[in-house]
């Protein structure tokens, strides 16, 4: 790995005020070779995400993963306290856990009355790996941030979009990303200091 | 080219927003509604919402100091207004869960200036709603005999009934919907915090937006999760009234055992929540100037929603009378016609049909779905039906059993009553200060939604590539 070409830098940051230039500016940076860079908007970007050669998110085979253990969660819970297991299993289960009701003779599997806790557990825990695991990927909560230290950055919730190329960048040097990104034709260019 | 298509979609009624807008003024016009001092308005309705919570809080504490024999509930009807309170303000929720997710999996755009306001009520009328069952357990205080959890007398709840899968369903219910809301919510906080001028509220946002700063990589992985809650929260919503509806139809009370239950408490849950919707937005927009947003095309549609959703409603009252008499059953016959259409609260079932039945026909009119006031009418005429429904439906069967000897009657105490209009201080007392505190309407999904907002992948034919 390359140094950083210059320390007490956190990247350069190009302003554009329409979508449009953020999605082609991102786009020439990754034909140039620079991969450490992220876009900011203040609305999800079409396209975006393709430009900066970034790839697809993992989050929906996690929160698949998160929904199964909920439906598992849910169907052992109730087979179990239920005594809806095979009696020979009964010295494996602790006693506390092991309540067989006779309701009205039905059976104690009875899965058919077992569905709708499933599936209401299957829902709660997807969404809390929907949510919490947006959360953590993104490396949030993080109040604070470089970024936050440039004044235009502020307008990246409102009205402006922003390229950063960050520092660590194999490819980073200061005069010529700045260079690069002037060729860009942005409204500012700042530095992004670490 | 902006402007002319403004105009011309005001030419058709199409508009989703009017006026000229870019991202900048969209966002102030949403963010600094929050920012500015508080409006007098705002205080008077907020005080008085909070004067009537207190009566809730009133009548909830002499209902935990002297027992469950201050309501009206005793044998034969066992389940009085708590519960149909209960299923009223769920069912109102259930409009705002239609709109955030089922909506934006149909493509809808226009659920989305109207989908933050909708969310904050549904779950303010799950909260309304949650403190009946809990308060009609008698001893509120042991509630959580209802979660499984390892206890001393090794007992575990009895899963094969319909009480029990509600209260996993309200529980999901109600978590998935603050997180989904929660989740809508951190980008307009990130942008309420970089507009605050004050460093405590810049602070305060700072850490509810978790320091989002809408990152490419973050904003794809949130757009995925967003899907994802929206497809989930669908099948839920469905869920959730069909359990409450399974409370009823899997007892064997005549004109309870039905199957028609389950998609007839769906159709009016969602029925009476674009009612409370209009009921709530009409003057909301007007308070807060945001006819520009929330337009008669956003009203036209909620109108449409109602309009269909209550023939379908009025389509199970057909086929309750229709299924009493196929039955063949001299219960289930005698039932319906002397007990529900023409017995004691009979006037309260042909009033429950003027309401929910007759008055929405009035919607098929372009006139009474765009002119507001009317709308606003017939919305609140659409809530008081949906409450008579419920009513009807727990009061015409329970108070009279198999056995002639313990037939009764149910009459409200002034318990129940102040109890019921107490939860209307605390939902408007939480709408209040959701209207106070954060942005109503999601500002990032409007800027998303602008023809200004699109792009085209780079190198395509488009050169030039501004607009």
């Amino acid at each position: 790995m390359h140094a950083p070409q210059a320390p007490g830098l956190f990247g350069l940051l190009a302003e554009f005020d329409n979508p449009q230039a953020l999605v082609n500016a991102a786009d020439a940076a990754r034909r140039k070779g620079y991969k450490v860079m992220d876009g900011y908007s203040p609305f999800p970007v079409e396209g975006l995400r393709e430009a900066l050669g970034k790839p697809r998110t993992l989050l929906p085979v996690i929160v698949f993963c998160g929904g199964l253990t909920g439906c598992l969660t849910a169907f052992l819970l109730q087979t179990l306290t239920s005594g809806g297991h095979p009696r020979e299993w009964d010295a494996f289960i602790p006693n506390w856990f092991n309540y067989r009701l006779n309701i009205g003779g039905r059976p104690f599997f009875s899965w058919q009355a077992f569905v709708p806790p499933i599936f209401e557990l299957t829902v709660l825990f997807s969404a809390f790996t929907s949510l919490f695991g947006m959360i953590l990927l993104n490396g949030l909560p993080r109040p604070h941030h470089p970024l936050f230290e440039v004044k235009e950055f502020e307008r990246a919730s409102s009205d402006r979009f922003f390229l950063c190329i960050e520092a660590t960048d194999p490819l980073f040097d200061i005069d010529e990303t700045h260079e690069f990104l002037k060729g860009l034709s942005p409204i500012t260019l700042s530095e992004v200091p670490q | 080219m902006a402007t002319k298509e403004v105009a011309k979609n005001q030419a058709d009624g199409e508009s989703l927003f009017t006026g000229t807008y870019n991202f900048s003024t969209v966002t102030s016009k949403i963010n600094d509604i929050v920012l500015r001092s508080t409006p007098k308005g705002w205080i008077f309705g907020f005080l008085v919402s909070f004067m009537v919570l207190q009566a809730l809080l009133m009548a909830l504490t002499w209902l935990i100091y002297e027992g469950i024999g201050t309501w009206g509930v005793n044998i034969p009807v066992g389940w009085g207004f708590d519960i149909i309170n209960f299923v009223w303000w769920i069912g109102i929720g259930h409009a705002g869960t239609l709109i955030s997710a089922i909506l934006l999996l149909f493509h809808q755009k226009w659920r989305t200036s109207i989908n933050r306001f909708a969310e904050a009520m549904t779950l303010f009328a799950v909260a309304c709603a949650g403190i009946y069952p809990l308060a009609h357990m008698g001893r509120p205080w042991f509630f959580y005999w209802l979660l499984p959890y390892p206890t001393t007398m090794q007992l575990w709840p009895q899963f094969r009934s319909p009480l029990i899968w509600d209260v996993f369903a309200v529980s999901t219910y109600a978590t998935v919907s603050l997180l989904f809301w929660y989740t809508g919510l951190i980008p307009d906080l990130s942008s309420m915090r970089d507009r605050a001028k004050n460093r405590w509220i810049k602070m305060i946002y700072g850490i509810l937006c978790l320091g989002w700063r809408g990152a490419a990589t973050h904003w794809h992985r949130y757009e995925t999760i967003y899907l994802l809650l929206a497809g989930i929260s669908t099948p839920l919503v469905l869920s959730v009234h069909t359990i409450v509806s399974f409370d009823f139809a899997v007892g064997n009370v005549p004109g309870w055992h039905a199957t028609i239950f389950p998609p007839y408490f769906v159709a009016g849950a969602i029925f009476s929540g674009f009612a409370m919707v209009v009921t709530l937005a009409a003057p909301a927009r007007l308070a807060y100037g945001l006819k520009d947003f929330i337009t008669d095309k956003h009203m036209d549609n909620m109108a449409k929603v109602m309009l269909a959703t209550g023939l379908m409603v009025f389509y199970g009252y057909g086929v309750e009378a229709f299924m009493a008499y196929y039955s063949g059953s001299p219960d289930e016959r005698g039932l319906f016609l002397k007990n529900r259409a023409f017995g004691p609260y009979g006037v309260f079932y042909l009033l429950l049909i003027l309401c929910n039945g007759i008055i929405p026909q009035l919607l098929w009119f372009r006139f009474f779905r765009t002119n507001i006031p009317w709308l606003f009418v017939i919305s609140i005429v659409i809530n008081i039906g949906m409450w008579l429904e419920r009513f009807v439906i727990l009061m015409s069967l329970q108070r009279i059993p198999w056995q002639s000897s313990t037939w009764g009657q149910y009459c409200p105490t002034v318990w129940d009553i102040t109890a019921y209009v107490g939860t209307f201080g605390l939902f408007f007392t939480l709408l209040f200060l959701f209207m106070r505190f954060v942005p109503m309407i999601s500002a990032f999904e409007m800027k998303h939604m602008m023809p200004e907002s699109h792009t085209h992948a780079p190198g395509a034919s488009h050169a030039g590539g501004s607009h």
